[in-house]
C-alpha cells in the first residue's frame, strides 16, 4: 500500500507578518493537515485561517476549552475567519502557541468544509479544541493564516501543510 | 492534537509508515459502513470521516462503532461535549457500543456534514483491551457540537480485524466517506 501523509509544504517567518499563504494547493489529497507553532506581535493576538482568499462572513466555529479551574464553550456564525490559535484566550508575545487544524475532504466540490481545530494558545493559560465550517463547495487551494486583533505574526513562527491521501 | 494524530505520534511525522487501507462511501441505502479483513500489520488504526444521515433531525446525531462483529456489552464510552454555550460529559458503561460519535442530519442545512477523527491504538495486541480516542464535531453557522470520546473494547485476546460504523437511524448519505488508515510501527 503507499505511504501517505506527505509534506506539501512549510514556511519559516524570517520577520513579523500580517499573515501567510499557502497558495496553489493540489486537489491530489483526500485531507489536509496544517501544523502551526507561533507567536503574535501585540498581547491578545488570536492566529486564523480562511480559504481560497474568502474575506465574507462565510465561516462558523464552536469551540471548548479550558482553563485548569473550569470548562466552557463559546461559538461564532457568519464569521470572517475560523480560529486556529486562541479562541478563548490570546497568544501573549513571545509565547510559543500550537495548533493543528484538520481539513478533511477539502477538495470535494459536493459538500462546505468542516474543520477540527486543536491548539494550546499559551503554556500558562488554556487548552482549546474547535470545530468550524465553511459555507462553501468549492475544493480549498490556498489557506491564508492571518493574525487579528492588530497582531502580526512573529518572526519564527513555523507553519507546516501536510496531505493525506486516501485509497 | 486530535486523539493521536500520525504526527502526535513521533512528535516528527515519519511519512512512509502512514498507508491508506481503505475508502469507502454512504450508498444512500444503508446506515452501515463496514471495515472488513483489516490487515494486523500496523501496529495503530486511524479512521477519518465526513458524514451525515438521512434521518429527519437536526442537531445532531449519533454515530457508534461496533468491532468485530461483537454487539455484546462489551464496551464503555466516556465523553465530553461543547456546544457554543455549556460544556457537558456523559457515559455509558456495558454497552453494546462506543457511543457519541456526532454527524449531521437531514434537516440540518445542505452541504453540511459532521467529521470525526477516530485513533485505535494496538489493535492487533491479544494481551489487553482495546481503547479508542475519537474526536468528532459539526457546526451549521447557528448550532455546533463538539466531543471527545474515549471508549474501550473489553476483549483483551482478540486482534480487532473488522470495524462497524453505525448511524442511528437513517443511511449515510453518498457524500459520506469514511477513510481507514494503517500507522506501522517500528
Amino acid at each position: 500500500m503507499a505511504s501517505t501523509y506527505t509534506p506539501i509544504a512549510t514556511t519559516t517567518l524570517g520577520s513579523a507578518a500580517a499573515s501567510y499563504t499557502f497558495s496553489s494547493i493540489p486537489s491530489t489529497y483526500t485531507d489536509l493537515v496544517l501544523v502551526g507553532n507561533a507567536s503574535t506581535t501585540v498581547a491578545n493576538g488570536s492566529i486564523t485561517m480562511q480559504f481560497n482568499g474568502d474575506t465574507g462572513t462565510n465561516y462558523s466555529y464552536t469551540f471548548l476549552y479550558g482553563t485548569g479551574s473550569a470548562a466552557g464553550s463559546s461559538r461564532s456564525s457568519n464569521a470572517q475567519i475560523i480560529g486556529l490559535m486562541g479562541f478563548a484566550a490570546q497568544v501573549p508575545i513571545g509565547d510559543r502557541a500550537m495548533g493543528i487544524a484538520q481539513l478533511q475532504n477539502y477538495s470535494n466540490t459536493s459538500t462546505y468544509k468542516t474543520v477540527l481545530v486543536r491548539n494550546n494558545p499559551s503554556v500558562s493559560s488554556t487548552v482549546e479544541a474547535a470545530v468550524g465550517l465553511w459555507r462553501s463547495t468549492s475544493a480549498i487551494n490556498s489557506i491564508t493564516i492571518l493574525a487579528i486583533s492588530g497582531a502580526s505574526i512573529a518572526s519564527g513562527s513555523t507553519f507546516t501543510l501536510y496531505g493525506i491521501a486516501a485509497a | 492534537m486530535f486523539g493521536i494524530m500520525a504526527s502526535q505520534i513521533t512528535g516528527h511525522l515519519s511519512t512512509n509508515s502512514y498507508e491508506s487501507i481503505a475508502t469507502l462511501s454512504g450508498t444512500g441505502s444503508s446506515g452501515v459502513i463496514s471495515f472488513t479483513s483489516i490487515p494486523s500489520t500496523y501496529k495503530h488504526l486511524q479512521l477519518r470521516y465526513i458524514a451525515r444521515d438521512t434521518r429527519s433531525t437536526s442537531g445532531g446525531n449519533t454515530i457508534y462503532l461496533t468491532v468485530n462483529g461483537d454487539s455484546s456489552t462489551n464496551y464503555s464510552t466516556h465523553d465530553i461535549e461543547a456546544n457554543g454555550a455549556s460544556v457537558a460529559a456523559g457515559a455509558e458503561t456495558n454497552g453494546t457500543r462506543v457511543n457519541f460519535g456526532v454527524v449531521t442530519s437531514a434537516n440540518d442545512g445542505a452541504n453540511m456534514y459532521g467529521v470525526g477523527i477516530l485513533d485505535i491504538l494496538d489493535y492487533q495486541n491479544v494481551n489487553k483491551n482495546k481503547t479508542f480516542r475519537w474526536l468528532s464535531g459539526f457546526d451549521t453557522n447557528g448550532a455546533g457540537l463538539l466531543r471527545f470520546i474515549s471508549g474501550a473494547w473489553y476483549n483483551p485476546s482478540t486482534a480487532i480485524n473488522r470495524i462497524d460504523l453505525n448511524a442511528t437511524s437513517g443511511n449515510w448519505t453518498t457524500a459520506s466517506q469514511f477513510a481507514l488508515y494503517g500507522i506501522k510501527g517500528a
